[in-house]
């Protein structure tokens, strides 16, 4: 059985279709690499699974459970919802730490107030976790006092403090200078490596090939094309992917 | 007449008086203002639009017309054109509508700090406490809220020092407060009359005050200094 099964996941804003009919499953350890062009609907389609956006129609299911179900009119409780959220993490472009707290205490900041262990619990693993991106002795320091890679780093641990099923990257790089993506590609290889069931929206292609078993290409609100990085990426017989993996490689140089 | 040696300890002793009664509508005002100030910015970002738009105009109304006219309203209005005096004549009444006056018209000016300070908080910071599961309630008070204070801080300060000085416009409803203190020795008040150096010296007060607040102010701005947003 799939872990994530979303099917024909619908979504729109005032008039504009964002997603159309999306089925998207996923297995345990799965990494899945969600490619195409700005406004193709990823990051539509991470929101939703992330219950920051409300599908108009479509079911998404996890490990059996169905967590959301358009068809049934009945208004999710705030409580509701923020049971089934956990099932996700999600990683944001632009790190969205919180300014105030330490990198420790952003860590520990969402365990500790869902009361997820002992503090002691919570704090061991919070710096076996910082100590697993590569900064354990940035502990102490506040996000203003750490570069956009290191920022990354900590949110990824921050997410990953909650022990979510399924890590979602919503672009993890993209306000990252070139120097920078680096590090937290390394951070998120050795998650893949780990085994961490994850889905990654990302205009990083190499990266996604290397990094991913699976490869989906969207564009205008639907999936084109999926298949293993090598037939998605060497082997494409898709005119529309073709020709976005061509436009890409030209706007390389 | 008495020499200037014999005056002194009497006006200090009256404007001393003065100033409690100052001291105590600023803060009966500050108590007031803010909490309703949050209120009001709260019905300005509603989005049930009516609400936002009758809040609003009150708030331009307020805002677009000056304390004194408001406090002389609110103290005349109801004995005088609705022939019901709920205040009454006497001192506490008088406060008591100089207090209003000012909760109103700077938890007006608060909102919009308020709100400011609400919207100037990235929306991310929301998100990132709601995909971590927190509740609506934990989001403002643990990540949303010390970021709109350290947000509001520098504007705040300004308006309640502003608030300092402008606590003297109850002496239009004859608040016993400094200026009115100052003023009794002009017409003659404990022997003394004829005199406008108590008057002057009342500015003594206000800037030894407000120099008191501008150093607390500096130091909070300086503590919330270890974050940016």
């Amino acid at each position: 059985m799939a872990l994530l099964d979303a099917k024909n996941i619908y979504k729109s804003f005032g008039k504009t279709e964002v997603l159309k009919g999306i089925d998207l499953s996923l297995q345990k350890g799965e990494t899945l690499a969600l490619i195409g062009s700005s406004g193709s609907g990823k990051t539509t389609l991470l929101r939703c699974l992330n219950f920051l956006e409300t599908p108009d129609k479509g079911t998404i299911t996890v490990n059996g459970e169905t967590l959301f179900d358009a068809s049934v009119q009945k208004k999710m409780s705030d409580e509701e919802i923020r049971q089934k959220r956990q099932h996700f993490g999600l990683v944001f472009q632009n790190f969205n730490l919180f300014p105030q707290y330490s990198v420790l205490k952003n860590v520990t900041l969402a365990p500790t107030l869902l009361k997820k262990g002992t503090a002691e619990e919570i704090h061991d693993k919070a710096v076996s976790l910082l100590e697993s991106v590569g900064l354990k002795d940035k502990m102490n320091a506040y996000p203003c006092e750490l570069s956009g890679g290191q920022q990354q780093r900590v949110a990824i641990a921050r997410a990953l403090a909650m022990s979510p099923d399924i890590l979602c990257f919503d672009e993890p790089t993209s306000a990252l200078d070139p120097e920078l993506t680096g590090e937290v590609l390394k951070v998120i290889k050795q998650l893949a490596e780990e085994n961490m069931t994850m889905i990654i929206v990302t205009h990083e292609m190499e990266f996604a090939r290397a990094v991913s078993d699976r490869v989906i290409f969207m564009d205008g609100g639907v999936i084109v094309e999926e298949g293993t990085p090598e037939e998605v990426f060497a082997n494409t017989k898709n005119e529309r992917t073709k020709q976005f993996l061509q436009n890409y490689r030209q706007n390389e140089y | 007449m008495l020499s200037f040696q014999e005056q002194l300890p009497i006006v200090l002793n009256s404007l001393n008086t003065g100033f409690l009664k100052t001291l105590y509508l600023f803060l009966v005002t500050l108590a007031g203002a803010i909490p309703l100030g949050l209120i009001i910015s709260f019905g300005s970002m509603s989005r049930f639009k009516p609400l936002a738009v009758l809040t609003r105009t009150v708030v331009w109304i307020v805002r677009g017309t000056p304390l004194m006219i408001q406090l002389l309203i609110v103290f005349y209005f109801p004995g005088l054109v609705l022939h019901n005096p709920i205040w009454g004549g006497d001192e506490s009444g008088r406060f008591l509508a100089a207090a209003v006056a000012f909760i109103i018209n700077y938890a007006c000016y608060f909102s919009e700090i308020f709100r400011g300070g609400i919207q100037g908080v990235p929306y991310g910071q929301q998100e990132a406490g709601q995909v971590l599961g927190l509740s609506k309630r934990q989001i403002f008070f643990k990540i949303t809220l010390l970021q709109m204070i350290k947000r509001i801080v520098p504007p705040m300060s300004n308006e309640i020092i502003t608030l300092v000085k402008d606590t003297s416009l109850a002496r239009i409803i004859a608040l016993q407060e400094i200026i009115w203190a100052g003023q009794s020795f002009m017409k003659g008040s404990h022997g003394i009359s004829g005199q406008i150096w108590p008057l002057f010296f009342t500015g003594i007060y206000y800037l030894v005050f407000s120099g008191i607040l501008t150093v607390l102010f500096g130091k909070l701005e300086k503590k919330l200094d270890y974050f940016k947003t």
